[in-house]
């Protein structure tokens, strides 16, 4: 019977039916971070339950890090104690810990792809809901909360409910200026943010086969945002290309036993979906988030919204909300809106790529004096990559603070914050209320579109800054 | 987890689509703290004004809905971030039972975990609840019994709603998740050596 991407690889992982629609899935691996993983490991121990298998887990702190230069576990001291904690049940219980300053330490969601650990056809789980990102490689990967971690790591399994399948095809050659959070942006826009809520999303289509992997974990990345905890992309001969040699992938022998088993897995020709959706490039500009949901997002030639034209009463007060916490008048053009802050930076967009792209755009430009502007790369070797093809100097040079890794303003758990008030571009996942700080105001853009608006002091058009 | 049966109390309405954990909890508050003592944070960025004082019109600051054990929402409820804190806060502010017309999957699974329990209504019904619950002023309470699964309104219509069987029977006892799935050890354990001989990489590749 054809089958899809996601059966081929949910059906296999269970290892019993517990009766009414649920399934004991098997967890091939687990990601841990400092705010969650230190005590998960502690509650299990504390429950009298045993780790069985630590060599599955992989840990890294990321979020309550600071991500000033010269930065120590200590320069956030609440961060500190996480991380002490983190330390301290890493190496109770055998689970390897990827430390700041270390190769492989960042952003657990960078981490996880970058040394191999996230493979086509596993199931991967953490507790973060962006683990959807490492879809991208082809992986079931899906967030989880506290309680739901501490049983897998006890066990090694999750008990859980088969989702839906839907399929989002992106056809067509990508237009100037729009990459794949442009892409993944104005398909929540379209959709709503409710969209995905039961299902495991296949994105394919010629666009997503013509993305890098980097790409691919951007476009998963936000499924979330679109309610689906679980995003993916078939792997292919580029998944391959970017896996091989990489520190926990399959060497030799191995490799060639994974390979065959990765070619099986892409949906079969007549696999059908529940959901089947279909997006034409063509139709899709740079996009940027007005409110405070990420499906309020307009191509950046866009106007304002006005409440008035909702027909829902409940979408118009949403959207009256949004305008007065943003700041906004609806029918305004959104470019020209004057901004604060840029951060460029996240799981979604904080790889060497996102870096080349907005280096590309600020090379020989200067950010507008007004514009406090962060970058924060993804992980340690995004870093020493970047510093060595000299990205970090084209930043300083146009008026970026070039930082150390973490999760930074993307979820302000780490003493960092935009401050109240203040308009802020960002390349994160969440244009919630207070996401960036309370008071913050935060627009969603791709890394090019935010150097853009760094360089504009005020949100702008890439196209109208082609390097 | 706390158990569950059956709940009595006035519905507090915060009709309001697309309610994120973010929203229900700040990340700040969980930074270095525990499973209590987060009610008082909950909902923290409607509940005070910017000068720190209370926002009169914020729903669960007024009389009749401060100790409201039941909170009505709008659609996709608790979506957003994995924090599982989102669910501590709102049990800490006291309470136990959310209805809205869906959840965030992530937040859904979290309330489950703890004793929250979160009820899937269309859309006039949540309304049709919040209508009878403003017309006395939050003084006519919404009922809830899981074990005959219906929501009982204010104007003492009966509504049923469904929930998972799995769900609902480990709520009403108040059961362990891990305790539960250990009972399948021996076939867990069997799955895996399964496994490491059809996908020896999936294993061999992380061997210590």
């Amino acid at each position: 019977m054809a089958a899809t991407l996601f059966d081929k690889i949910w059906d296999p992982h269970v290892i019993a039916d517990l009766g009414s629609g649920w399934s004991l899935l098997h967890c091939d691996r687990v990601l841990l971070h400092d705010l969650s993983g230190g005590r998960a490991l502690r509650e299990v121990g504390e429950a009298g339950y045993a780790i069985p298998h630590p060599e599955l887990a992989f840990a890294t702190p990321d979020h309550a890090v600071a991500t000033t230069p010269g930065r120590t576990a200590e320069s956030f001291p609440k961060g500190g104690e996480l991380i002490a904690g983190l330390r301290k049940r890493a190496a109770e219980t055998g689970v390897r810990l990827f430390d700041l300053g270390q190769d492989g330490n960042g952003i657990v969601h960078v981490m996880g792809p970058e040394l191999g650990i996230v493979l086509p056809g596993t199931t991967l789980v953490c507790g973060d809901s962006h683990t959807c990102t490492n879809g991208g490689l082809g992986a079931l990967a899906f967030g989880i909360g506290a309680s739901e971690l501490r049983h897998v790591l006890a066990t090694q399994t999750l008990p859980q409910k088969k989702p839906k399948r839907m399929r989002i095809r992106f056809e067509g050659t990508a237009p100037a200026g729009v990459t794949p959070k442009d892409m993944i942006l104005h398909a929540i826009g379209r959709f709503g943010t409710g969209a995905g809520t039961g299902y495991a999303v296949e994105y394919a289509g010629s666009a997503v086969r013509a993305l890098s992997v980097e790409g691919r974990l951007t476009l998963c990345n936000l499924s979330i945002e679109m309610g689906a905890k679980m995003g993916m992309v078939a792997p292919d001969e580029v998944t391959y290309a970017c896996l091989a040699g990489r520190r926990f992938a399959p060497k030799g022998a191995a490799w060639d036993a994974a390979l065959a088993h990765w070619r099986s897995l892409p949906s079969d020709a007549d696999a059908v979906f529940d959901e089947d959706l279909l997006i034409d490039m063509a139709d899709i500009a740079p996009q940027i988030t007005w409110g405070t949901s990420p499906e309020q997002v307009l191509p950046v030639t866009g106007h304002v919204p006005d409440p008035a034209l909702a027909a829902d009463p409940i979408r118009r007060a949403a959207y009256e909300a949004a305008l007065s916490y943003m700041d906004l008048k609806p029918g305004q053009p959104i470019a020209g809106t004057k901004i604060d802050w840029v951060f460029i930076g996240s799981c979604t967009n904080s790889r060497i790529e996102d870096l080349r792209a907005a280096a590309a755009v600020l090379r020989g430009r200067k950010v507008a004096p007004h514009v406090t502007a962060w970058v924060v790369p993804g992980s340690e070797r995004v870093k020493r990559e970047a510093e060595a093809e000299g990205l970090d100097a084209a930043f300083t040079a146009a008026g970026f603070e070039w930082r150390e890794p973490g999760c930074a303003l993307c979820v302000a758990a780490n003493g960092e914050a935009v401050p109240p008030g203040a308009r802020c571009v960002s390349t994160s996942n969440r244009n919630f209320v207070g996401r960036q700080g309370p008071g913050a105001r935060t627009h969603l853009a791709s890394p090019a579109m935010a150097a853009a608006a760094a360089l504009a002091g005020a949100i702008a058009d890439v196209r109208q800054f082609a390097a | 987890m706390e158990k569950f049966t059956k709940l009595s109390g006035p519905a507090a309405p915060l009709m309001r689509a697309n309610v994120d954990t973010d929203l229900i909890i700040r990340i700040q508050r969980l930074v270095g703290t525990g499973r209590t003592g987060l009610g008082p944070y909950a909902f923290e960025n409607l509940r005070f004004l910017p000068d720190g004082s209370e926002n009169p019109d914020f729903v669960l600051n007024k009389a009749p809905y401060r100790e409201a054990p039941i909170l009505l929402a709008g659609t996709n409820f608790g979506c957003g971030s994995s924090r599982e804190g989102a669910v501590w806060a709102l049990m800490g502010a006291g309470i136990r039972c959310v209805i809205a017309p869906s959840f965030g999957d992530i937040f859904h699974n979290n309330c489950f975990q703890n004793g929250l329990l979160p009820i899937a209504l269309p859309e006039d019904v949540v309304k049709q609840i919040a209508a009878e619950t403003e017309a006395s002023q939050g003084a006519r309470h919404t009922a809830i019994d899981l074990v005959r699964q219906v929501v009982i309104t204010p104007e003492g219509a009966e509504i049923p709603f469904s929930i998972d069987a799995r769900k609902r029977d480990a709520m009403l006892e108040g059961l362990d998740d891990i305790a539960l799935t250990l009972r399948l050890k021996d076939q867990i354990e069997a799955w895996q050596k399964a496994d490491h001989a059809k996908r020896g990489w999936v294993w061999d590749s992380v061997k210590f």
